[in-house]
């Protein structure tokens, strides 16, 4: 009785004892989250000796704290590499992540609206073409030579024997397609992409990453996406048919702005991908469009990895997302599909 | 115009009547917009994953049948059929890949044993009750077959005199990793959507490890986990476990690198969750209330069926990533003790280093085998059950 007069007071609101308990879950998640953390800034501000002679845990306390590896990073001999890798990385990580957002949820959008039936002769001719076109450039045949070929070739065949197949593919069968896109692991598909923007003359450049990381993060978006768009009532956009709006008004205008927490964190996810992402920088970047990773990475030098500078990058590294994340959280927020549909 | 499931159709038509003579030109373009819009959503992005896709998937196929020799003045790749997949299922790497077996254990016999009554079982079930397609039954014995060889595989390597190789380290990192995420991510985000006064803090604070993921966070947590001049040294010490270094132990190491990937992956599902339950209709729960359901009817009746969907997505997209998992043993064990900690994507990576790239590709390509198996799988028979009803 005692409980169920709280439970009705508001959505939700645990009773006393179940308000303890949260707190003492959270609570201790909340440490073991933090404390990795914590540990990166202190390591920031130690000297190698402090680092190398065992564990000390608080400045001023255990050891005197030291801005040596600040200064090294930001102000001394690494803040050129620094400061062009930084721009880098917010440049492509932004740029991809915008753009695997728009991209993306239009095709969920087209995915969970509109029923696509691609013929399954028609692809089976488009794989023939490009692995031809494929042999062909393996060959020494010019790359451009070969795609006008290939498509030539293609739109050639899809006229008589791609037709011929009955059997069509679904929409479900185009989300498997695309999520499995994901399953290579990266090892295997650095060096052909190296070779492919090799061949394109776009080997370190920001455009190489910015694609690539497009490509990868698309199919994510996709599937989150889809899952956030059937959860919107179909009488909304119904509403909005009816009052005249285009397929492109309704998509932009009615179903993007209620489906903001999906987009938020949709959006948080491919951005720290791209903003971290290290194998596919190693191979596709020279010295011009290094990121931030790599220069990380390249900390763990031959002397040993060297934990201070290590500390420094990773916290300018990740102090910017964090302050996109605290920006961003507070549109995951509830009830924005309340009130909709009365209205 | 309506909105539908298949409005192509119906946007068509109507479409074709706005598009009378006397609306004029601006009306024949927007009717020809309309119609195309179902490509114009889709084309863009299934055409940038294409371009990046196909070609590396090719070029790698042909690598996993071939070997790379050197010769006087460079290189050339020579084919050799499906040799490089036979060095791993039966050869010299077969250890190293699967693991060495053992004749299994009388528990492993029963936990075999156990596993193929029950998806017998459940493969006459389907045969007797529901509308049999001959595409569903071919699928479905595959399916069991391919499970049954797993488990096998698992109980002859996992048992005592056997040792598991990369391929069944990789499942149990997946399988323990996308457990304990989800139902952690889950329960965080329950939590912290209840009215808690700060609940915002610790949502933002749960969000942090995503950030830093996967080389900072890799590097991390060898600081954290360096048995010598990290900061649990007193703990270990006091276990006794000072100089002997904890991670040398083949479990021990193991659970370091589950522990980082858990601590990494949690926000990821912890957002996406959140996000799904902060969408959920909250009129539904407030009728519930009304007619005085409680909490646990609440969730499991209300809750539960609303974020099913982005559940059953989330779990396959988290199960997709954890099989490539590659940094975090890298980085914090180096696949040690031995290969005690190797993903299989790791000892593609170092065979890689090793300029066997035939190797490697024959490892990923295994890879993309097992994942894409599953992902049907798991497609097929779960998320389709329900995503569709």
């Amino acid at each position: 009785m005692f409980r169920s007069l709280f439970r009705r007071r508001s959505l939700f609101s645990p009773s006393p004892i179940g308000m303890a308990v949260s707190y003492l879950v959270l609570g201790m998640w909340t440490l073991v989250v933090l404390f990795p953390l914590y540990w990166l800034v202190v390591t920031s501000f130690k000297l190698p000796i402090d680092v190398n002679q065992g564990p000390f845990y608080l400045p001023f306390v255990d050891f005197k704290p030291s801005l040596h590896a600040w200064q090294y990073i930001l102000v001394g001999d690494l803040s050129n590499d620094t400061l062009r890798n930084y721009a880098n990385t917010v440049i492509v990580a932004l740029t991809s992540a915008s753009l695997a957002l728009l991209l993306g949820t239009a095709a969920a959008y087209g995915l969970t609206r509109f029923t696509y039936r691609p013929r399954l002769g028609a692809i089976l001719t488009f794989i023939g073409c490009v692995a031809l076109a494929v042999v062909a450039v393996t060959l020494g045949v010019p790359w451009q030579i070969a795609i006008v070929v290939g498509l030539a070739l293609f739109v050639l065949l899809l006229r008589t024997v791609g037709r011929r197949f009955g059997r069509a593919m679904g929409n479900n069968d185009i989300a498997f397609w695309l999520i499995s896109q994901r399953m290579l692991p990266p090892v295997a598909v650095v060096l052909p992409i190296y070779v492919l923007f090799q061949r394109l003359h776009l080997l370190d450049t920001r455009s190489a990453l910015i694609i690539t990381y497009l490509a990868v993060n698309l199919p994510i978006v996709v599937w989150l996406m889809r899952d956030y768009f059937q959860s919107i009532p179909i009488e909304l956009e119904e509403c909005a048919a009816i009052d005249g709006a285009s397929r492109y008004r309704i998509f932009w205008s009615v179903v993007l702005p209620l489906s903001v927490p999906g987009l938020v964190a949709t959006f948080l996810f491919v951005l720290v991908f791209a903003w971290n992402e290290y194998l596919l920088a190693l191979f596709l970047s020279g010295s011009r469009a290094q990121t931030l990773p790599l220069t990380v990475a390249a900390q763990n030098a031959t002397r040993g990895p060297q934990w201070w500078y290590m500390s420094v990058l990773i916290l300018i590294m990740i102090i910017p997302v964090i302050a996109i994340a605290i920006a961003l959280e507070r549109y995951i927020a509830r009830g924005l599909l309340v009130g909709a549909i009365k209205g | 115009m309506q909105v539908e499931r298949q409005p192509q159709s119906l946007s068509r038509s109507e479409a074709d009547r706005e598009a009378t003579p006397s609306n004029g030109r601006w009306h024949r373009l927007r009717a020809r917009a309309e119609r195309l819009a179902g490509n114009v959503f889709i084309l863009p992005a299934v055409l940038v994953v294409l371009f990046l896709s196909i070609f590396p998937l090719i070029i790698s196929l042909y690598m996993s049948l071939a070997r790379l020799k050197f010769v006087k003045g460079g290189f050339e790749i020579k084919f050799v059929g499906l040799a490089n997949y036979k060095k791993l299922l039966a050869g010299s790497e077969q250890t190293h890949f699967l693991g060495a077996m053992a004749g299994p254990s009388p528990v492993g016999w029963l936990v075999f044993g156990a596993v193929v009554v029950l998806l017998l079982l459940s493969l006459v079930r389907y045969a007797r009750n529901r509308s049999v397609s001959a595409g569903g039954i071919v699928g479905r014995v595959v399916s069991v077959v391919m499970v049954s060889l797993g488990v096998w595989l698992l109980v002859r390597t996992l048992g005592p005199g056997g040792r598991p190789g990369t391929m069944v380290v990789t499942w149990i990192y997946v399988f323990v990793g996308v457990t304990v995420q989800y139902l952690l991510g889950l329960g965080l985000a329950l939590l912290t959507t209840q009215h808690l006064p700060g609940r915002r803090f610790f949502r933002v604070i749960f969000l942090l490890p995503m950030m830093i993921k996967p080389v900072g966070m890799a590097y991390t947590f060898r600081m954290l986990t360096d048995a010598d001049k990290g900061p649990f040294q007193p703990i270990w010490q006091a276990l006794g476990l000072g100089l002997y270094s904890w991670v040398n132990v083949p479990w021990g190491a193991r659970a370091a690198v589950m522990f980082s990937d858990i601590w990494q992956w949690t926000p990821f599902l912890f957002i996406v969750l959140l996000a799904a339950l902060e969408s959920q209709s909250v009129e539904q729960v407030e009728a519930a209330l009304v007619d005085g359901a409680n909490r646990w009817q609440i969730f499991w009746h209300i809750t539960v069926p609303a974020i099913l969907p982005v559940s059953t997505t989330l779990v396959l997209i988290r199960m997709i990533e954890a099989f490539k998992i590659v940094d975090l043993p890298n980085v914090l064990t180096n696949g040690g003790p031995g290969t005690a900690t190797e993903s299989l994507t790791l000892q593609a990576f170092i065979s890689w280093r090793a300029l066997d790239l035939g190797g490697s590709a024959a490892i990923a390509y295994s890879l993309l085998f097992v994942v894409t198996f599953v992902g049907m799988s798991y497609v097929n028979l779960i998320r389709r059950r329900v995503t569709e009803e």
